[in-house]
């Protein structure tokens, strides 16, 4: 069963009761809310996600609830918590969906040694993966919501799992985060995707989710292999051009923006070391998603003819 | 008893839970701190686990090896600090178990090193380690003064590029406690580590008695656990040997520490099956029944637990305030005891939340 196969009446009593019980690719998540207003638009997010049984084991014990203090009457205020501690200062009520999902990223982020965490969008054509790592307005998160929308399957818009045994990637499915004028490109773009309602004057602007396609949650279980790495840039008017990077700069850019590079030691040298190995590195600077994409769907192309 | 407790002391129960027995386990450990530490027994012992409960501890212990790691390059540059003014290093709890590769140091995480310096020289210690970069973290005027004046140890230090933490104490009890050990016997009992030139730490039973005072006399319920498992490990080094445990127990009463010694063993072999000789809990009065040491099992046995939820009942919130008031009660007389506590009520210190979006970045 997956949560569209919910009544919205039932997804509601779950979310405030013990809580909805998802699988998010390697992770089963318990959801539960204090705040009913993000039931609709959470269960569209994760629509295709399949329900967990609640004799399964949880890996994230997540939750937003509303504040309590005094300052509730002037101005209403979300809490994280997971698995009873809050370990986060509250932040507005209407963000109370958006920091459900940070909340899961840092619950991710903190709990997973096991694997290595590259903070950077990956989708994928068949099992070959595309790691975008890249700083805050780069225009990552715009391109990812736009490859997922056309043809490309999303593994992960934030975090991007590697296997350390394999090297694998894997993928999570879930929602992208869009900031400021990227909402509005990417509404004009793939007018069937959905989107969250925006939310203004977070921290990071104002913020809408794009819910992962259901083509890609299906096939969330399927890892990919890592074979492009490409650091966009997002420059107004620029052409879209492809510029091969070095191993040792790539191998920086992906050791600099790995969450738990430091923790990991030796492993995480040797897993950066093989995705340099096994990747093909390029700077890339675009201003339209519809040449950016030809862009991909070639080096996709190209791919598939190397294949014996 | 929780099931992370049944599991602490046999390893084998492991073999036969639930997934969602697995799942309350990892809960409890997290809560104690203990992901680490457990999975570490359970590879010893080995039990299988299931590969997502397996992820989760895993994670313990890796991050404990990372701390591991940078607590001996941090011991390096503690000991360069202080042989520029003579004097060696001596290491106390987490940090000297590492360094010495005591059972005690399997999957422990860390807050911060610290060390033991002779009183007299604590000025000194205190400017050669500004020196090269510690500083005081930011407290205010109060907090300032009221290390320097009343505690065992100076306000903590950070180091401003590596931004590790740092106690530096000068006695292993605040000076204002109604026990009084004497620092000059652990600095003199204090044995140099195999391979590390300048790198000291305190003699076993001297390691075992700081951690046992230190359970029993500080209010931070969360670690209790955890340390408790500490000095399980320590009180089994001392294996079977007759000899070593009645030096343990002597070196308490020349510490002014039979007390805490006492608790120490009670709640290790009732909580944790520490093997302790049976003559040994009868003649400290280990295993006393009296109305006060039934007030105090009542209130240690909830904090002692893990403090996940699912291991409470309706008294433990008052058992840790409760405690929290002992700690304080047995680290200063009355006078002082109120006055702070009045301080503290005026003025709360800051809650220790951060900021999700700043921090999601950083999170590791």
């Amino acid at each position: 069963m997956r949560i569209r196969d919910l009544s919205p009446a039932d997804f509601l009593a779950r979310l405030g009761g013990d809580g909805v019980r998802l699988a998010a690719g390697p992770f089963n998540c318990r959801l539960q809310s204090g705040i009913p207003e993000i039931a609709e638009e959470l269960a569209r997010l994760y629509a295709h996600h399949p329900l967990i049984g609640a004799d399964e084991f949880i890996d994230f014990h997540v939750g937003v609830r509303p504040g309590r203090s005094l300052r509730r009457w002037l101005r209403p205020q979300a809490v994280f918590s997971v698995d009873a501690v809050e370990p986060f200062t509250p932040l507005p009520r209407n963000q109370a969906l958006a920091m459900l999902e940070w909340g899961l990223n840092w619950c991710i982020t903190a709990y997973s040694q096991h694997l290595l965490v590259i903070h950077a969008a990956c989708v994928a054509r068949g099992d070959r993966a595309v790691i975008l790592p890249a700083p805050p307005g780069s225009g990552k998160s715009t391109l990812c919501a736009a490859l997922a929308n056309r043809g490309w399957r999303l593994l992960s818009d934030e975090l991007t799992l590697i296997r350390l045994d394999t090297g694998e990637v894997m993928g999570l499915a879930r929602p992208v985060n869009l900031k400021n004028a990227s909402i509005d490109v990417i509404r004009a773009y793939a007018p069937e995707a959905f989107l969250t309602r925006p939310v203004h004057d977070t921290t990071k602007g104002t913020v809408a989710l794009m819910a992962p396609t259901e083509a890609s949650v299906l096939a969330v279980g399927k890892w990919a292999r890592p074979t492009w790495m490409i650091l966009p840039r997002y420059r107004p008017g620029a052409d879209a051009r492809l510029e091969p990077m070095g191993s040792g700069a790539a191998f920086l850019q992906i050791a600099d923006n790995a969450m738990n590079y430091h923790i990991l030691g030796g492993h995480g040298f040797a897993a950066v070391g093989r995705m340099v190995d096994h990747c093909r590195s390029f700077n890339f600077e675009y201003s339209r998603l519809d040449e950016a994409i030809a862009i991909f769907d070639r080096l996709a192309r190209e791919a598939e003819g190397d294949a014996p | 008893m929780s099931l992370l407790l049944r599991i602490l002391r046999h390893a084998d129960e492991a073999r036969h839970l639930s997934p969602l027995d697995w799942d309350l386990l990892v809960r409890q450990c997290r809560h104690a701190n203990l992901l680490g530490r457990l999975h570490q027994r359970l590879e010893a012992a080995g039990v299988a686990m299931p590969e997502r409960a397996r992820n989760h501890l895993l994670s313990g212990t890796i991050m404990a090896e990372q701390q591991h790691h940078s607590i001996l390059r941090e011991v390096g540059h503690l000991r360069d600090a202080l042989s520029d003014i003579g004097l060696p290093l001596i290491l106390l709890k987490g940090a000297a178990y590492v360094a010495a590769g005591l059972p005690a140091a399997a999957g422990r995480l860390f807050a911060d090193v610290d060390i033991l310096v002779p009183h007299a020289r604590l000025g000194e210690a205190e400017s050669a380690l500004m020196l090269t970069g510690w500083q005081s973290t930011a407290l205010d005027d109060y907090d300032q003064r009221y290390y320097r004046r009343w505690m065992h140890e100076l306000p903590a230090m950070q180091h401003m590029f590596r931004g590790t933490a740092l106690d530096v104490h000068h006695t292993i009890l605040p000076p204002t406690s109604r026990l009084k050990p004497d620092a000059r016997l652990l600095i003199e009992a204090s044995i140099e580590i195999p391979g590390l030139p300048g790198v000291r730490t305190l003699a076993l039973p001297d390691l075992i008695l700081h951690s046992a005072s230190h359970l029993f006399h500080e209010g931070e319920p969360d670690n209790l656990l955890r340390d408790l498992t500490d000095l399980d490990a320590l009180l089994r080094q001392l294996g079977e040997d007759p000899a070593a445990w009645d030096a343990l127990a002597r070196r308490a009463e020349r510490l002014q520490l039979s007390g805490p010694l006492r608790l120490a063993l009670r709640y290790s072999h009732r909580l944790l099956d520490t093997p302790v000789p049976a003559r040994l809990l009868a003649e400290l009065g280990c295993l006393a029944s009296g109305p006060r040491q039934r007030i105090l099992d009542a209130l240690y046995l909830r904090v002692l637990e893990t403090q996940h939820p699912s291991a409470a009942d309706g008294l433990r919130r008052a058992a840790r305030k409760l405690l929290y008031i002992r700690a304080h009660w047995l680290r200063m007389p009355p006078h002082l005891l109120a006055y702070h506590l009045a301080h503290k009520a005026l003025f709360p210190p800051q809650a220790d939340t951060r900021n999700l979006t700043a921090d999601e970045k950083n999170a590791a």
